[in-house]
Formats: structure tokens, C-alpha cells, sequence
């Protein structure tokens, strides 16, 4: 065995001076994916003590002589627990033991880690079988190891608990095996076999996120903690109008402020997702660039601005209320025979709720270091990207200032927080216009203003409903007109209502229509986009229709899921009515549905679909005669398939009611004439922590592929607290936020 | 410039900055310490939080003149050498943070808190913490964070049978 060791640890000294460079070892088809045994290029960290001496078994799993087993994870953190989920997953299929593992941010590298980015609650459903692959490859590599170091056949030996196992007892570490390891055969993909359900034992359990000792001790971690040598600090003013120019700013005084080293005009593009007109102040720290910024003036050309008006958006809505929209999106059956009917019940309703902004802990910034060449070819640009897809940063650089991938150099940060904001880049095009100006590294962070007023709001909207129940009291039509928002002659994110929608499939008669309201407010993707606005019209609308037939809602939700059938066999992304008969049972099971509540206190249930995943819940709530609420619990039965981390998924569904319950309350952004009219807390008000409700969450871990979990947990939500106030008070909320209805919390 | 002499986490420092400096951007551009972090610079989301002479405040609405000969205490501070404080061992316990931009800022307040309250209430918590947004929504795990941290801190006896601190 000593002889081994020595061997092993020759070969870890070989392997160290001849690292490998590009060795595409296999092509997995199909994903378009490569499991390459390279060496890593660009350390994301800086804490690589663990990898000297290591063995590369693909681009994501490297195992070190001493027994660390260093995962990388490949796509962005911003919260959603995917730098803890990835890696669980490709350790479970290696057989590691999770207290082995140490996890760090892979660079970005489409070639080697496949596409790098997070969002629409995909990550985990796009990556879990490429995640298996390599754990799976990696365990392999490891039995081939262990069968020419004991001499035995792979058959006879077993890849679990960091080690390999012979039937006799005998076992080899990870970390002996490791140099060994890098020289067996990368195995075929089609010889990969996966691990089954029953014998997991890191996937589904609870592990505490990897990044929570840096987290609890303040060590930089996030985009905007970056600091490099000779760094500066910028902010950049943009029009308070969107998209206003810049006529002339006092930038010769603001250059002799204190702290001030520059101050200058940069020319946009008009483009907000990119460069819009400003003045950026770039100073010795934040503050010398915030306080100098409070002498900016600044004449600017708002012609072109946006003139945007909330109040004049919901003139125009109110008056289409009872129409349909010019565009037609499906017309099924014959909703108007059904209302024609005296012997059924019609009802009408219209819905508003407002744009909102992702308000994420950590303001938009980015760190840039541009630098000169001698020529434009041998410019450089290195950036630290708190962004939901790295890659693009690439993208910008090259179509904005004309560098080629390889002058590019990105380093990913984890976000405070993004909610769908940090999908667009123009704080990035900023950071680097700065830089490039300057000729230094430069961050560039936006005050809490900035970010309020230059997002990409979630869409307001508003939504005339019709509904008719039949003398038997079952849903017979259905019908929407649906008004959003457009931009540049396009429906903005979250703007859409799909033939699918629910409850559409479902019932006999149903017709669905649009309208949209050109705006120049940008607007973007926002926790469950579309889905979380949807799912509060319809689903306070079929709790409407349930009690004018004087039914339950929890029997009358069951009745128009109907029969279990998937829509679209084989489509996640299609209903499942029997999952979500289920979540729904078990949501109200769990809640007590049908316990009788005190005065003033009531119960309300809302299902939806979004996002793959099926998401029943029910509000507890108590409201006062000054319509004081409080929400006392939230019950939430969930089915997105098995669950990677139970910690992590079930924190995700608490903050997901959480922030649903933060919004309904008291979010609301307006603008007029221009203007964004909320500019930081005090007028653009969040949920504390006393008036947090109990989340009791339940999962239902069906056979079904695993889905994402970051998203469909919210707009359930806002529908469960406004039927369970119509059941505690007769009141029914049908426009958010709530604090616009005299409620407090 | 004027110079200020400030002691944080212990060592005393001189700072070179404008007057109005708030103390929330010398802890970060200036001495590196960017645990603290900036959330709404009007002392509304509590992200910033530190302690000075052991109370808990909001570094970005104090300015660095104000706290002259003053004890700073960061998040990076909070620790005794490699032992973590109760708090930081039970977020990490607890899986408390989801984006983990607050964290610092709630555990600062926290740790304010424990200090003054050996088994704090859910009362004590809602009133010492009210100040600390946290946009991800993990208030429930902050609450037992703290219960269990401060009941780790009290603790007599570890019972390995049932994992319980007695």
C-alpha cells in the first residue's frame, strides 16, 4: 500500500508540472456539451490552496491528493441556492461525501461548462442530467483506479463515501486514487449509468448553503464588494425621464470637488438595455462620486424622453373595462350563449395591479478594468459580473466596444439578489464606458435611487374578467381581456396571456383577448413574470364565481381540474391536473380547510402552474375593523419533482410567500410624465420581520423530472391572502397593492 | 483632510477623509472591509449595520467624525479568532441566508441584541430586528437563528443522543 501512496503522490507532482491543456476527451450529443479534461483557466477565487496537486477528472470535479474534492459550479448565485444544489448533484453521483466537497465558482467558459446562466427556474431542470453525467463519469474514473491499483475487477468494486470499495473490505480514498484517476479512460457517455432514487444520500437532504461561512463573516463575495489595485469608484446620472439626452452639466465644477479624479458626459445609444445619456462622476471613493454628485446639475433633452403615465394607464384601462381587445388570443365554445342563460350565473370583474421594481438588496453595480493596448487589437477588458448570465458580458464588449472573446476576461459574482433584474446589462456597458474613459479599474455602483428609478419594472396591468357558473354551481365560461404593456412595438416580459392559461383547457366555454398600451418604461422578467399578475386575476376570480354558486372553493377548484390528465404529455411546462389535484388536497389537508375560524379570521386557497412547477397554498389570515391584517400562516403543498436540497427548496418557497406578501402589500411604482415617482424605502415600502407569516411547506416528491423552485412559489400568493380576506371580512381585494385599500400590516 | 482615529475590530486606525464621510464607505473603500454593506444609504434597510460601543447602528447615516475614539465592531470582527460568534454558527446551522446580501447587517443587529437579552422573545426579535429587510424573505430562519443561538450560548449540556442542547 506504501508503494501505492508514493506512486500516487509521483504522479501528483507529474500531473503538477504537466498540466493539461485543452483535451476535449468526449462529446456528450445532443447538449452540445463537452466533458473536457482541461486544466482550469481562470480561478474564480482566490483560495486554491486545496488544488495544488490536484487531478482534473472533467471540467467540473477535481480531487486533491489530500482527499478535497473541489465541484464547480458553474451558473450564477444570486440566492436561488444553485451554487449548492448543482454540485450536491454531481456528488451524489460520484460518491463523495459532502463533507469532502468544496465548492467554488467555475469561470465562464461556454466550451467547458456548457450555457452559463440562471433563470426562469431552469437551471436545475437544463443541468441535472449533465450534472449526473459528470459525477457519473467522475465515479467511473475512480472504479477504473481503484480496479488497477488492487488488481481486481471493476465489477467487484463499490464507488461510495469518498472511497473505493473492494467486496473484501479493502478500500482505496479519492484522494489516493486521485492522480491514478486522471489516467484511467473517460467513459462513454452511454455507459454512464445513474444512481436510482432509493439510494441517494446527498440529493434530497438538507445542506447548509456553501457559501454561508463567508456569508456569516463578511469576507467579499458579492459584485459590488470587488476591489482590484488602483481602483476608482464611480457613479453614473441618467435622466430622470427615461431616456432623456444630455444638453450641458456643470462637470468643470464637479471635477474640483473633493475626491472628485474625473467627470464627464458619456453619449448613449438610446438604448436603455445598453447605454442610455449620463454623467458619470468617477471619484477616490463611493462617496466622493455620491457627494459630488449632489452639486450635478444637469440640463437635459427630454424630446425623446419617456412620458409615460400610470394615472393615464388606468384612465384608459377603466374604460376598456367590459370590451374585449382587438386581439384575439382564443374563443372556445360560446361564452356569450352561456351568459345568455338566465338559468346560470354571470359575474364581471376587473383586476389592476401595478408595476413594481425587483428592488434587490445589492444595487446594480459592476467592476471594469479596461485597458489600452497599443492599438485597439491589444485593448483588454477584464470584468467581475454580478449577473444572471455572465456570458453576455462577452456579447456586450464585442458589439459595443468591438473586443474579441479572447480580450475579454470575466470573472461571475454572486448577486445580492436578482429576481429577473440582472438579465439586462446596461450597468455593465456603463462600468466599462467609465473605465475605458479613465483608462482605470472602475466600480460603478448605483445608489438606491438609481435602481428604483432605472429598472425594468415588472409590468403593471389590469384585467377585465366574465365567468359564468351554472344552476349546478360548476364553472361553464370563462373569458379575460387581458391589457398589458408594449415596448417598442413589442409585448414587454410578464405582458402575455397564453390559450393555456388556466383555467382555459378546462372548461367548456372560454374567450381570451389582448390589448396593450405602448410605454417607454422598461420593463423585464420578475419573479414568475406574467405568471405571478395572472394568477392573482384569475384565481380571486374563480374564488368570485365559487361563492356566487355558493360552493367551495377547495370542491369547485377540484371539480375544473376535472379528470388527471397532462395536457401535453411528456411537456413539463403543461398542466398536470392530477399533480395539481394533489398539491391542492394536500395544501387544504394541511391547513385545516373547512375548520371554522373565528370572526374576522378566514382561510383562502390558490392554485397555479407556472414555471413547471404545481403550487397549491392557503392563507390564514385575521383583519381588523381599520382593515388591519395579519397573516398568520401560509400552508404550501409543492410538486416540482424530487427535491436537490431540501433546505434550499423549502427556504426558496418561504421567501417566495414571503415576497409575495411584501409585494401585494404596499409595492406599487408609478410614473408620470417621465418619472419614476418612488426613490428609496421611505416611499416604496417593504415587509419587516414582525409581520412575517409561519410558512408550513409540503412537498410532494413525485417521479417526474426535478424542476425549478426559485419562481412558481410566488404567484399563488397574492390570490391566497386576498380570498382568504374576502372570507374573513365579504371584502374582495381586486387591485394591488393592498395598502391603496386602507390595509395595513 | 482631516485625520480621525477610529478603533475597529480592535485596532485603531486613522482615517484620512472628508468630515462628512459616512462611517458605512471608510469601512469598505477605505480600510477593505466589505462585509458591511450598502443597501438605501437612509438607514431604512439595516444592511450596513455595525456596532459602536456595543449598540447596534446604521454605519451609512453616521459619519466618520461622529465616532471618533469610538469602538467599531464589523462583521468581520465578530468572531473571536477562528471561534465563530453563536449567531454566525447558527445562520450557518439554520441555512438562513438565501442571497445573503442582508446577512451581515441582520447579524450585527442581532448580535446587538443577545448582547443585551440572554433569551430574547419573539418580541424582543421583532423589535430589534424590524429595521433589517431582508428582500429574499428568510425573517423565519432568522428568527430561530437567533432562538438558537441564543439558547447554544446558554446551553449546559449536549445531550449527542438527541442532537438537543439542554
Amino acid at each position: 500500500m506504501s508503494d501505492l501512496i508514493e506512486s500516487v503522490k509521483a504522479a501528483v507532482s507529474q500531473h503538477k508540472v504537466n498540466r493539461r491543456g485543452f483535451l476535449k476527451l468526449t462529446g456528450i450529443a445532443g447538449s452540445g456539451f463537452i466533458i473536457a479534461s482541461i486544466a482550469p483557466l481562470i480561478m474564480a477565487e482566490e483560495n486554491l490552496g486545496t488544488l495544488v496537486g490536484s487531478a482534473e477528472l472533467n471540467a467540473f470535479v477535481e480531487i486533491s491528493s489530500d482527499g478535497t474534492i473541489t465541484i464547480y459550479s458553474s451558473n450564477p448565485e444570486m440566492g436561488q441556492g444553485i451554487k449548492t444544489a448543482l454540485p450536491m448533484i454531481i456528488a451524489e453521483e460520484m460518491g463523495a461525501k459532502w463533507e469532502d466537497v468544496k465548492v467554488l465558482q467555475s469561470s465562464v467558459d461556454a466550451t467547458r461548462f456548457g450555457p452559463q446562466q440562471a433563470g426562469g427556474s431552469t437551471t436545475v431542470p437544463r443541468t441535472f442530467d449533465q450534472m449526473r453525467r459528470m459525477g457519473a463519469s467522475a465515479r467511473e474514473m475512480l472504479r477504473s483506479a481503484g480496479s488497477e491499483a488492487m488488481e481486481v475487477s471493476r465489477d467487484e468494486l463499490k464507488v461510495a463515501e469518498s472511497k473505493v470499495t473492494h467486496t473484501t473490505g479493502k478500500f482505496l480514498t479519492f484522494g489516493q486514487l486521485a492522480a491514478l484517476a486522471i489516467r484511467q479512460k473517460v467513459p462513454d457517455e452511454d455507459s454512464l449509468m445513474f444512481k436510482a432514487r432509493e439510494d441517494y444520500t446527498i440529493i434530497g437532504t438538507s445542506v447548509s448553503g456553501v457559501d454561508n461561512m463567508m456569508i456569516s463573516t463578511g469576507l467579499a463575495l458579492f459584485g459590488i464588494d470587488t476591489r482590484v489595485p488602483e481602483m476608482l469608484y464611480a457613479c453614473y446620472q441618467k435622466c430622470p425621464a427615461i431616456g432623456g439626452k444630455v444638453v450641458k452639466a456643470n462637470i468643470d465644477e464637479i471635477r474640483k470637488l473633493p475626491g472628485v479624479v474625473d467627470a464627464f458626459v458619456l453619449d448613449g445609444n438610446d438604448d436603455p438595455r445598453q447605454l442610455l445619456d449620463g454623467v458619470a462622476i468617477v471619484g477616490t471613493s463611493t462617496w466622493a462620486a455620491f457627494s459630488a454628485r449632489n452639486s450635478l446639475e444637469v440640463q437635459w433633452d427630454e424630446s425623446s424622453a419617456s412620458k409615460d403615465s400610470w394615472s393615464g394607464l388606468v384612465e384608459r384601462a377603466t374604460q376598456l373595462h367590459g370590451t374585449r381587445g382587438k386581439e384575439l388570443v382564443i374563443d372556445k365554445g360560446d361564452v356569450k350563449e352561456a351568459y345568455a342563460n338566465p338559468e346560470n350565473t354571470t359575474l364581471e370583474a376587473f383586476y389592476e395591479y401595478p408595476f413594481v421594481s425587483h428592488f434587490t438588496m445589492e444595487p446594480m453595480n459592476c467592476t471594469a478594468h479596461y485597458r489600452k493596448g497599443s492599438d485597439a487589437s491589444n485593448d483588454s477588458l477584464e470584468l467581475w459580473l454580478p449577473t444572471q448570465g455572465p456570458a453576455r458580458g462577452y456579447q456586450i464588449a464585442k458589439s459595443m466596444f468591438g473586443l474579441e472573446e479572447d480580450q475579454v476576461t470575466i470573472h461571475m459574482m454572486r448577486m445580492g439578489g436578482s429576481f429577473g433584474r440582472r438579465v439586462y446589462f446596461e450597468y455593465i456597458a456603463e462600468a466599462i464606458a467609465i473605465s475605458k474613459q479613465v483608462n482605470k479599474p472602475v466600480k460603478l455602483t448605483w445608489s438606491r435611487e438609481d435602481d428604483l428609478h432605472h429598472d425594468f419594472y415588472r409590468s403593471g396591468g389590469f384585467q377585465s374578467v366574465k365567468g359564468s357558473v351554472d344552476k349546478q354551481g360548476r364553472l361553464i365560461a370563462f373569458e379575460d381581456h387581458f391589457m398589458g404593456m408594449n415596448y417598442d412595438g413589442r409585448p414587454v416580459s410578464g405582458s402575455r396571456f397564453p390559450d393555456t392559461e388556466f383555467p382555459i383547457l378546462n372548461v367548456k366555454n372560454a374567450h381570451a383577448s389582448k390589448t396593450f398600451f405602448d410605454i417607454k418604461t422598461p420593463c423585464g422578467p420578475w419573479r414568475a413574470p406574467g405568471s405571478n399578475t395572472t394568477a392573482f386575476v384569475v384565481q380571486s376570480f374563480l374564488d368570485e364565481l365559487s361563492h356566487a354558486a355558493g360552493r367551495d372553493y377547495l370542491e369547485f377548484l377540484l371539480e375544473i381540474m376535472g379528470e388527471r390528465r397532462w395536457f401535453e404529455e411528456g411537456n413539463v411546462r403543461s398542466l398536470n391536473t392530477g399533480r395539481a389535484a394533489d398539491v391542492i388536497k394536500l395544501a387544504a389537508k394541511e391547513a385545516g380547510w373547512g375548520k371554522s375560524m373565528p370572526k374576522g379570521s378566514g382561510l383562502g386557497l390558490a392554485f397555479y402552474f407556472s414555471h413547471a412547477g404545481h403550487i397549491a397554498e392557503v392563507a390564514e389570515v385575521s383583519v381588523d375593523k381599520n382593515r388591519h391584517l395579519t397573516v398568520h400562516k401560509v400552508t404550501v403543498a409543492v410538486d416540482v419533482g424530487p427535491i436537490i436540497n431540501m433546505s434550499g427548496a423549502t427556504s426558496q418557497v418561504e421567501g417566495a410567500v414571503i415576497d409575495g406578501l411584501s409585494t401585494m402589500m404596499a409595492q406599487k411604482i408609478t410614473m408620470e410624465a417621465g418619472r419614476i415617482q418612488q426613490d428609496n424605502f421611505h416611499n416604496y415600502e417593504v415587509l419587516r420581520i414582525p409581520d412575517s407569516p409561519r410558512v408550513d411547506v409540503h412537498f410532494i416528491q413525485s417521479d417526474f423530472g426535478p424542476t425549478g423552485l426559485g419562481e412558481p412559489a410566488l404567484p399563488p400568493l397574492a390570490p391566497a391572502v386576498g380570498n382568504a380576506i374576502f372570507a374573513a371580512t365579504g371584502h374582495r381585494v381586486r387591485k394591488m397593492p393592498l395598502s391603496e385599500q386602507g390595509y395595513t400590516i | 483632510m482631516p485625520a480621525y482615529k477610529i478603533t475597529v475590530n480592535g485596532e485603531v486606525k486613522t482615517l484620512e477623509v472628508e468630515p462628512d464621510m459616512p462611517l458605512l464607505w471608510a469601512l469598505r473603500d477605505v480600510l477593505g472591509l466589505v462585509g458591511t454593506k450598502f443597501g438605501c444609504g437612509i438607514a431604512q434597510c439595516g444592511a450596513c449595520t455595525v456596532h459602536v460601543n456595543g449598540n447596534a447602528v446604521r454605519s451609512c447615516s453616521v459619519r466618520v467624525a461622529d465616532v471618533v475614539g469610538q469602538s467599531i465592531i464589523t462583521i468581520e470582527g465578530l468572531a473571536q479568532g477562528q471561534q465563530l460568534h453563536v449567531l454566525q454558527q447558527a445562520w450557518i446551522d439554520e441555512d438562513v441566508a438565501q442571497c445573503g446580501y442582508c446577512q451581515a447587517g441582520q447579524i450585527m443587529s442581532a448580535a446587538a441584541l443577545l448582547a443585551r437579552e440572554d433569551n430574547p422573545t419573539d418580541e424582543d426579535i421583532d423589535n430589534a430586528m424590524a429595521g433589517n429587510y431582508c428582500r429574499c424573505g428568510t425573517y423565519n430562519r432568522i428568527r430561530s437563528a437567533i432562538h438558537s443561538a441564543a439558547k447554544m450560548r446558554t446551553a449546559t449540556f449536549y445531550n449527542a443522543a438527541t442532537e438537543e442542547l439542554v
